[in-house]
């Protein structure tokens, strides 16, 4: 799922650089005030321990193997922020040393590993936990779904940027990504399930401790859901376009012979001209979570600042009356 | 039993070698972006990219071949790219026919195909260059004066350190698994366990893994707690570019702009 | 009868080029107890990682009497026990049971056999109030037996051990020494704890800087100082 340099285009690359910046900005200064003097310690050795762990793998089938990518984990174990910056060493290490993934698309790879994947993963697993009502199948059916999640929809974003740098059309690659890592996310799942159970007896207090409160994850959580639904729905509307699959479909003599069952090839959406409306609503829906979280990050904001003063005329109070 | 093999670091005492590595990391990344700017079929330029690289990689004394082995790493990924060689719009280059199938191979997706894969192949022998003529603690210092956190800095160059040794473990987690994955030879029984619990076993191995770097940055914490450690990260400032340094960077950045300009000339 | 373990010129290079075994040969019997001790760097644990397939080299390495190769490493695996250095690298499962449970399971065994396995393999540490505890929190000594177990549980002819009674204080590592003199099997251990060679195994076997420099029965060897101190050994 590493993009090498030369494959997405330079304001595609930009602009997912712009993003990341952005947001692991914000994860340093958020980790910084939760863990403050561990932060260091303990983000670098476990991305180290993220990334040596991606060593550990299982045989599946005739010599192929399947391994973990982390994302779910992290975040179920670490909380978001804190995932975001371990992925984002993970990552940047092995782009920079070991050439898995380019230095100009770094910006993209952190985007779709370190903060899709997160916030996904986030998402699913809170929210599997929450209809669990902290029954113990909310702990492995969460984890497997976030784990799932966090490879599909990272891979419907690799293959959304492939098909807006016009590298890839996005009617071929969007399913085969999305169809090569729904098996892949499989493998994650269950990974991620052996951690947790691992964990789960050995030191459950770590497992629980990734649980953040309600109010302190909302930003990710929403951010995980419109993620996931922007790319769910953008990816058929993608896949769509006609002219790639078409062409292809005219020249196999496919076209004229089965005109009827053309509309089963490519789904037909009630949009004329789909190829550019799709195009437009990926872009919308870039544009729509860049705002969103902008906009929950103003919330935020404004929530703790607004609790912050409150408690600072609790305590004002506090004085008054014990005077 | 240590993983050497992970540190790409390959020693030499070349004048790439001693280059300062703010210098090699801003230039890495400008020809990079060089390649990517570059538009497609400009395959004069794309030429004298590759004289450029190749000149660089020679002066390095890394060995040709070794970059260029390396380089193949990046290549599968090629092949995500390669149906737009029948998808674009375009003039006509070749027609096949598989069977009773016919496809249309176009010349323009032709080139854009032929122009990703070279711009991909060139820019990672770049970063392979980067990478094997420079240790890694002078990568760190090259990323702080690129502005990067230092707090960011720090974690990567904790990570580096704990690398090699979790690295370690993992194997040898592997080994003890293997050492007994074993065939009882009674007929009728296949050994290996079903795909879900072997997946699941693997889980417990990861949770292991990270359980024990978990406690063991505990320790390290406390380590550096009691040397003085307060969570700001400080370090001494960085040395000044010397003349001859800022000389190269300003020529390497000079010919990479030429380049860039003579490739909106070729390009389609 | 075949030997418990040949092996016949055996050399071997790490990737990086060092060369860790030189012709390296050695026989031992079903049933005998052998030590296998040198300085560190020596190639002890290189040399047992070709038991059981892990490492493969020039010459040739049988053991119960099956050559090792990429064909048979299944077999061989269930025939040699190999016990590493640092429990906490074999214990990888959530509970005692299942870590004793994988050897048995991933063989295909049916449950009712499997748990019968582990309860024996327990017993036979003297841990079988164990199985339901979390390896993680168990201490040094605790997690040494139950590494034992794990492999126990395979029924394999051959146990290895790589550094035994290292990191043990002396309570644990007497109760080590006293379980290992009670197994049955054949059994090579790597190590640098010369008081349990004593005690031990009977046969010893120096080896330096990847050649076999010694061996003979454990008393003879032991007396002559002179070899003990070429190799980095004391006499004790």
């Amino acid at each position: 799922m590493h993009i090498p340099d030369g494959f997405l285009s330079v304001a595609v690359s930009v602009f997912l650089w712009i993003v990341s910046i952005v947001v692991v900005g914000y994860a340093l200064k958020r980790v910084g005030k939760d863990l403050g003097e561990r932060q260091v310690p303990m983000m670098g050795v476990l991305a180290a321990a993220i990334f040596a762990g991606q060593m550990l793998n299982f045989a599946v089938a005739g010599g192929t193997s399947g391994h973990l990518m982390g994302a779910a984990l992290a975040s179920i174990l670490l909380g978001p922020w804190a995932a975001v910056l371990v992925l984002t060493s993970v990552v940047s290490i092995q782009a920079l040393i070991f050439q898995d993934g380019g230095l100009l698309a770094l910006g993209a790879n952190i985007f779709n590993m370190g903060i899709v994947g997160v916030a996904v993963a986030y998402m699913a697993y809170h929210t599997l936990r929450k209809l669990a009502g902290g029954r113990k199948w909310g702990l492995y059916l969460g984890g497997f779904i976030a784990a799932w999640l966090s490879i599909e929809v990272a891979a419907l974003s690799v293959a959304l940027q492939l098909a807006l740098s016009n590298t890839s059309p996005a009617n071929l690659a969007i399913p085969a990504m999305a169809g090569v890592h729904a098996l892949i996310g499989v493998g994650e799942g269950l990974i991620t399930v052996g951690a947790l159970a691992f964990l789960s007896t050995a030191r459950r207090d770590l497992v629980e401790a990734g649980e953040a409160g309600p109010i302190k994850g909302s930003l990710v959580w929403v951010a995980g859901l419109l993620i996931a639904l922007v790319l769910a729905i953008a990816s058929p509307l993608a896949s769509a376009r006609p002219d790639g699959l078409e062409r292809i479909a005219g020249q196999l003599g496919f076209l004229d012979a089965a005109r009827s069952s053309r509309s089963q090839i490519i789904p037909d959406y009630a949009f004329p001209g789909v190829s550019n409306t799709a195009l437009a609503t990926i872009l919308a829906g870039m544009i729509g979570v860049l705002i969103v979280f902008g906009v929950a990050l103003a919330v935020g904001y404004a929530r703790r600042s607004v609790r912050r003063s409150e408690r600072r005329s609790e305590r004002r109070d506090h004085q008054v009356s014990s005077k | 039993m240590h993983i050497h093999f992970l540190d790409p670091y390959r020693s030499g005492d070349s004048l790439i070698h001693r280059l300062d590595p703010r210098v090699k990391f801003v230039l890495a990344l400008a020809f990079i972006l060089t390649c990517a700017l570059t538009p497609a079929g400009a395959w004069p330029v794309y030429v004298l990219l590759f004289a450029t690289i190749l000149a660089i990689e020679i002066l390095s004394t890394l060995g040709v071949g070794y970059v260029l082995k390396r380089a193949i790493l990046a290549f599968p990924f090629v092949l995500a790219a390669l149906p737009i060689i029948f998808t674009t719009p375009g003039a006509v280059w070749l027609e096949l026919g598989i069977g009773s199938w016919e496809l249309t191979i176009s010349l323009p997706g032709l080139v854009r195909f032929l122009s990703i894969a070279l711009k991909s192949w060139l820019s990672v022998q770049a970063a392979i260059v980067l990478a094997a003529s420079t240790p890694f603690p002078e990568l760190l210092v090259a990323m702080r004066a690129v502005r990067i956190p230092r707090l960011l800095v720090a974690i990567f160059g904790l990570m580096w350190r704990y690398l090699f040794v979790l690295a370690d473990e993992a194997l040898r987690l592997n080994r003890a698994r293997a050492a007994r994955s074993g065939n009882s030879g009674q007929p009728g029984i296949k050994a290996g366990g079903d795909l879900a619990w072997r997946a699941r076993v693997t889980g417990g191995m990861a949770g292991n893994l990270f359980l024990r770097a978990f406690e063991r940055s505990d320790r390290i914490y406390l380590a550096m707690v009691s040397r003085g450690y307060d969570g700001e990260v400080r370090s001494l400032p960085l040395p000044a570019i010397t003349s001859a340094n800022w000389l190269v960077l300003l020529a390497g950045l000079v010919i990479l702009g030429v380049l860039l300009s003579l490739s909106f000339l070729f390009g389609s | 009868m075949h030997h418990s373990i040949e092996i016949e010129h055996l050399s071997y290079s790490y990737p990086d080029g060092h060369l860790a075994l030189q012709d390296v040969s050695l026989s031992i019997k079903p049933g005998e107890k052998v030590a296998l001790v040198g300085p560190n760097g020596a190639g002890k644990s290189t040399l047992i990682l070709h038991l059981n397939g892990i490492l493969s080299g020039e010459g040739s390495v049988c053991v119960c009497g099956l050559e090792v190769s990429p064909a048979t490493l299944g077999r061989v695996r269930a025939m040699v026990g190999l016990i590493f250095q640092s429990p906490d690298d074999q214990l990888f499962s959530p509970t005692v049971f299942d870590d004793v449970a994988f050897g048995p399971l991933y063989q295909g065994l049916p449950p009712g056999e499997v748990a019968a396995r582990v309860e024996e393999a327990l017993g036979a540490v003297h841990m079988s109030a164990y199985a339901r505890r979390v390896s993680h929190h168990l201490s040094m000594g605790e997690k040494k037996r139950i590494a034992i177990a794990t492999v126990l549980s395979m029924k394999p002819e051959v146990l290895v051990l790589d550094e035994p009674t290292a990191g043990l204080d002396p309570r644990s590592r007497r109760s080590l020494i006293r379980l290992l003199g009670e197994l049955p099997l054949t059994m090579l251990a790597a190590t640098h704890d010369m008081r349990m060679v004593r005690e031990l195994f009977p046969r010893m076997v120096i080896l330096d800087e990847g050649r076999v420099a010694a061996d003979g029965p454990t008393g003879v060897l032991m007396e002559d100082v002179a070899l003990l101190e070429a190799h980095g050994l004391e006499r004790t």
